[in-house]
């Protein structure tokens, strides 16, 4: 297979960017989407020039660390995973793909398709743990947790942290992020003590680091890697609503 | 000068020998801990619960990973579960059936003292996981659930999902990010070490790049932790992340730490098989679908063709025609004989010609009795993740017919050398997780790595640490403008400005491919002398190559990952040589190294025990040398060697 790919270059996060236009030749279609992006960047050193920069890592949809928006749509067209996850087969032979960075406010680029998504560590380092302390806890079984909360604190969980939602967002919001970690710990008994403080803390960290208000499109939904439910979006507004009420 | 091993195992029953030790270690005191820096150096679970522990007891942690956050480290990507012997199965589990499992699993080449540790401190790290809210699986009843994994014939495997490493890394990242706003650890994110500083004969700090600005940072500590996992990607194709490296590990033995058992490389049965010339990586499938999957291949040629053809489709092959060579060999564990048995009997079966694809090296690993056992549904929630991303890569529903699987490099036995405190040959340079040597012989058990990750950097290293940093409680700030640094920093600079001179016609992958084909050739799943004495010449040969024709784009001083991957092949260079040495000299099999000339009538690995009972420690003599080795006897107080028996 053949493409045309249009890439955002951008030297670092002063610099002005701009899109250039290469060419791949005799790609298979069983080649993944960061293979065929290595096969252009050998071929790019191979003729002297910089290689794209983009983060990747796992290559199997776990490590959240790849994170390009291609024709659109963050992870590219194909539902449910990530851009490590996207064979070439899911495109038209001899089509052209642009491929951009996340756009958000809060995720500034560093080079090229790489943007600094720190802003998300700051958001958990606000309150998205609970406080226990090593040797301090009690036997695993000793609290039983229903299994259906567990499988729902879990499917929040799943959540790889890769900045696909507020990519999306057009308002630039994290909630789905911020409601993924919240849901998940507000299903478990432990994760319940320090609930309301958790919500409030996570939710001013969010506003503080500039990403915008949820406006319930569901856009962050449709777009997830791993097909986080914004039904965990409302858990979060019950969590943060009751505790700015208690206080 | 041949190091003068210490092991420090202490005396007594083995039972009491971890207890009697903490009894006998230092402390230091909080006003004193207050005072004291510590370098961890990697993210993953070892990383992150070592900081995180070791920041709530009040030392001053710096914390270093080369992604863009502490949860992205390679731990994130293991799937099937974590070990302990909670016995909450109530089918006759226990510490010592744990230790046993391990140390037998293993080949008899690891510590027991260290085994029977990790075994003991296992149940811990289960209760500490669900306290930080870990969502493990659990049965309608809400208690924890269990499932099986390989080597072992009781249920002891704790997950969640196929994503228990996630999960597990989420719960230490949780409590590291708690320590990070807490102000006693400090994250330094895309940072990497690119040499270790030692003055006095001590570890002293790291010198690090700041991967976006390219500055060289030079960071002291009254102790170093290196807890960056494995140098699996020395093969090029393996499980691995692609940024997993072995280069930090490399640096340490480069500044004296003993480096063990490099020729230790787990090679997983089931991973996905190599499907062309443009592969990045290998996906693994969690052992934990030998639970339920069954693997085979045709018992006739003629449908090996028919499959290979398109022909036949392997579900249309006869029950009585397939061959299920595990359970043929191995009755009493069947699917779930260890990793390196199950992973030489499929290259077995292939190389005599019964592989099921167009390379002949893949075979299947079918649900088909599964399903019709427990239904579609059960599968589906069990593997559900799995079976989709097997089908995203493959394009072939497994739901239908049996997925197609080939051993692949996964995990690294073989690392640093470290003594029963975890410490390195270097007083004050510390190494835990995969990183290290300790606990696994030859051959790691599937759910163990998770474990000792966690078992070391919660439950072990923020006890052993105190025993060193309990000297250094009058010790200085450590400055950091002292020649020891100055000289590491101007190493690292002139290694930097070689590779950028050397504007040869080769990019980093060209040579690291080339590196990976003469490693899985000769230093593989199968090694002779002729091999590994090929390999040495090879090897030899590619690294002058690369120092005369590696072509390098872009500059020092911004974001460049070519640069990254250069310096790390320039160490695989060596490493692989170090590998292919160490494979050379143990003239026996064990566990995952199996010696062609070292087998058993039946194909089994065939140890020495009288030759080989120990741990092979080698020491850098600088570059291009050969390094001297050092054996650590390896004695077995308490288990009596046997041939390992997975038949009956």
């Amino acid at each position: 297979m053949n493409f045309k790919l249009k890439i955002w270059r951008q030297r670092d996060a002063k610099s002005q960017g701009a899109f250039e236009t290469y060419e791949v030749k005799d790609i298979s279609a069983d080649t993944s989407f960061l293979e065929m992006m290595d096969i252009l960047n050998n071929n790019l050193i191979h003729e002297g020039k910089e290689p794209v920069a983009f983060d990747h890592d796992c290559r199997e949809g776990i490590c959240g660390m790849c994170s390009m928006h291609i024709n659109g749509h963050a992870h590219g067209p194909s539902q449910a995973v990530t851009t490590c996850q996207m064979y070439m087969r899911k495109f038209k032979d001899g089509s052209t793909i642009v491929i951009e960075p996340w756009r958000s406010a809060a995720f500034p680029v560093i080079r090229d398709l790489v943007v600094d998504r720190g802003a998300y560590d700051k958001i958990l380092q606000a309150g998205g743990f609970i406080s226990v302390r090593t040797n301090s806890v009690p036997d695993g079984n000793a609290i039983p947790i229903p299994k259906k909360d567990a499988d729902e604190s879990m499917d929040a969980a799943a959540c790889v942290g890769c900045g696909a939602c507020a990519a999306t967002c057009k308002n630039g919001s994290a909630m789905l992020f911020v409601a993924a970690r919240v849901s998940s710990l507000a299903k478990l008994p432990q994760g319940r003590v320090e609930g309301a403080r958790r919500a409030k803390a996570m939710v001013a960290k969010m506003d503080e680091l500039g990403f915008g208000n949820c406006t319930n499109t569901g856009a962050c939904q449709a777009q997830c890697p791993k097909s986080i439910s914004i039904a965990h979006i409302a858990r979060l507004n019950r969590e943060f609503l009751a505790a700015k009420l208690a206080d | 000068m041949a190091y003068k091993l210490e092991a420090k195992i202490p005396a007594g029953e083995l039972s009491q020998k971890w207890s009697n030790h903490k009894a006998a270690i230092k402390v230091v005191s909080p006003a004193n801990k207050r005072k004291l820096d510590i370098i961890v150096v990697g993210t993953g679970l070892g990383g992150a619960s070592a900081a995180a522990s070791l920041g709530e007891l009040g030392y001053n942690v710096k914390i270093f990973c080369i992604s863009d956050s502490p949860r992205r480290a390679h731990s994130i990507a293991a799937q099937g579960g974590i070990n302990a012997a909670k016995n909450y199965q109530n089918d006759n589990d226990s510490v010592y059936r744990l230790f046993y499992d391990t140390i037998k699993g293993g080949d008899y080449r690891a510590r027991e003292a260290n085994v029977y540790r990790l075994a003991e401190v296992s149940n811990l790290i289960i209760d500490q996981c669900v306290a930080q809210g870990v969502p493990f699986a659990r049965e309608y009843g809400g208690l924890l659930a269990n499932r099986s994994f390989g080597g072992a014939q009781v249920s002891r495997t704790f997950y969640a999902r196929g994503q228990t490493g996630q999960q597990l890394l989420l719960g230490a990242y949780s409590v590291l990010n708690k320590e990070i706003a807490a102000g006693s650890v400090k994250s330094y994110p895309r940072h990497e070490m690119l040499d270790i500083v030692v003055e006095n004969g001590e570890a002293c700090g790291i010198i690090a790049r700041n991967l976006v600005t390219g500055e060289l940072e030079r960071h002291g500590a009254h102790a170093v932790v290196i807890a960056t996992g494995g140098y699996g990607n020395v093969f090029f194709l393996s499980t691995n992340a692609m940024a997993s490296n072995g280069s930090a590990a490399f640096q340490c033995y480069r500044k004296g730490a003993g480096f063990a058992n490099p020729c230790f490389t787990q090679i997983h049965p089931t991973c996905i098989p190599v499907h062309g010339t443009q592969q990045s990586k290998l996906t693994l499938m969690s052992e934990s679908l030998r639970n339920d999957g069954r693997i085979w291949v045709p018992k006739k040629m003629e449908d090996v063709k028919a499959i290979r053809s398109g022909a036949k489709k392997p579900s249309e092959i006869a029950e009585e025609d397939r061959d299920y060579y595990l359970e043929r060999r191995y009755p009493a564990f069947g699917n779930l004989v260890p990793r390196d048995v199950a992973s030489r009997a499929a290259k077995e079966r292939c190389d005599a010609g019964f592989g099921v694809n167009e390379t002949g090296l893949a075979v299947f690993l079918d649900f088909k009795t599964a399903i019709e056992r427990l239904g579609k549904d059960t599968i589906k929630q069990r593997y559900g993740n799995l079976f989709d991303m097997y089908e995203e890569i493959t394009d072939v529903n497994p739901y239908e017919q049996p997925m197609q699987i080939f051993p692949a490099v996964h995990y690294t036995m073989g690392g640093i050398w470290v003594d029963y405190n975890l410490m390195t040959t270097i007083p004050g340079l510390y190494a835990i997780g995969e990183a290290n040597f300790s606990d696994h012989g030859a051959n790691r058990l599937g759910a163990s790595a998770l474990m000792q990750g966690l078992a070391d950097g919660y439950f072990v290293l923020p006890y052993t640490i105190g025993d060193y940093l309990a000297k250094k409680i009058q010790a200085p700030k450590v400055k950091t403008d002292t020649a020891a640094f100055d000289e590491a920093e101007k190493g690292v600079r002139a290694r930097i400005e070689r590779l950028f001179a050397i504007k040869g016609n080769q990019s980093v992958d060209d040579i690291h491919k080339r590196l990976g084909l003469v490693m899985w050739d000769n230093v593989g799943m199968a090694r002779t002398k002729e091999s590994l004495e090929k390999a040495i010449v090879e090897i030899q040969a590619l690294r002058k190559e690369f120092y005369k024709d590696l072509k390098l784009v872009g500059t020092a001083d911004s974001f460049n990952v070519e640069l990254e991957k250069a310096l790390r092949l320039e160490d695989y260079l060596e490493l692989g040589e170090l590998m292919a040495r160490d494979a050379l000299n143990r003239e026996e099999s064990c566990g995952g190294h199996f010696r062609s000339e070292h087998q058993t009538e039946d194909g089994e690995a065939l140890r020495h025990d009288d030759k080989f009972a120990y741990a092979a420690v080698w020491e850098y003599k600088g570059f291009d040398n050969a390094p001297e080795m050092t054996i650590e006897p390896l004695d077995y107080e308490f288990v009596h060697r046997a041939q390992r028996n997975y038949k009956d």
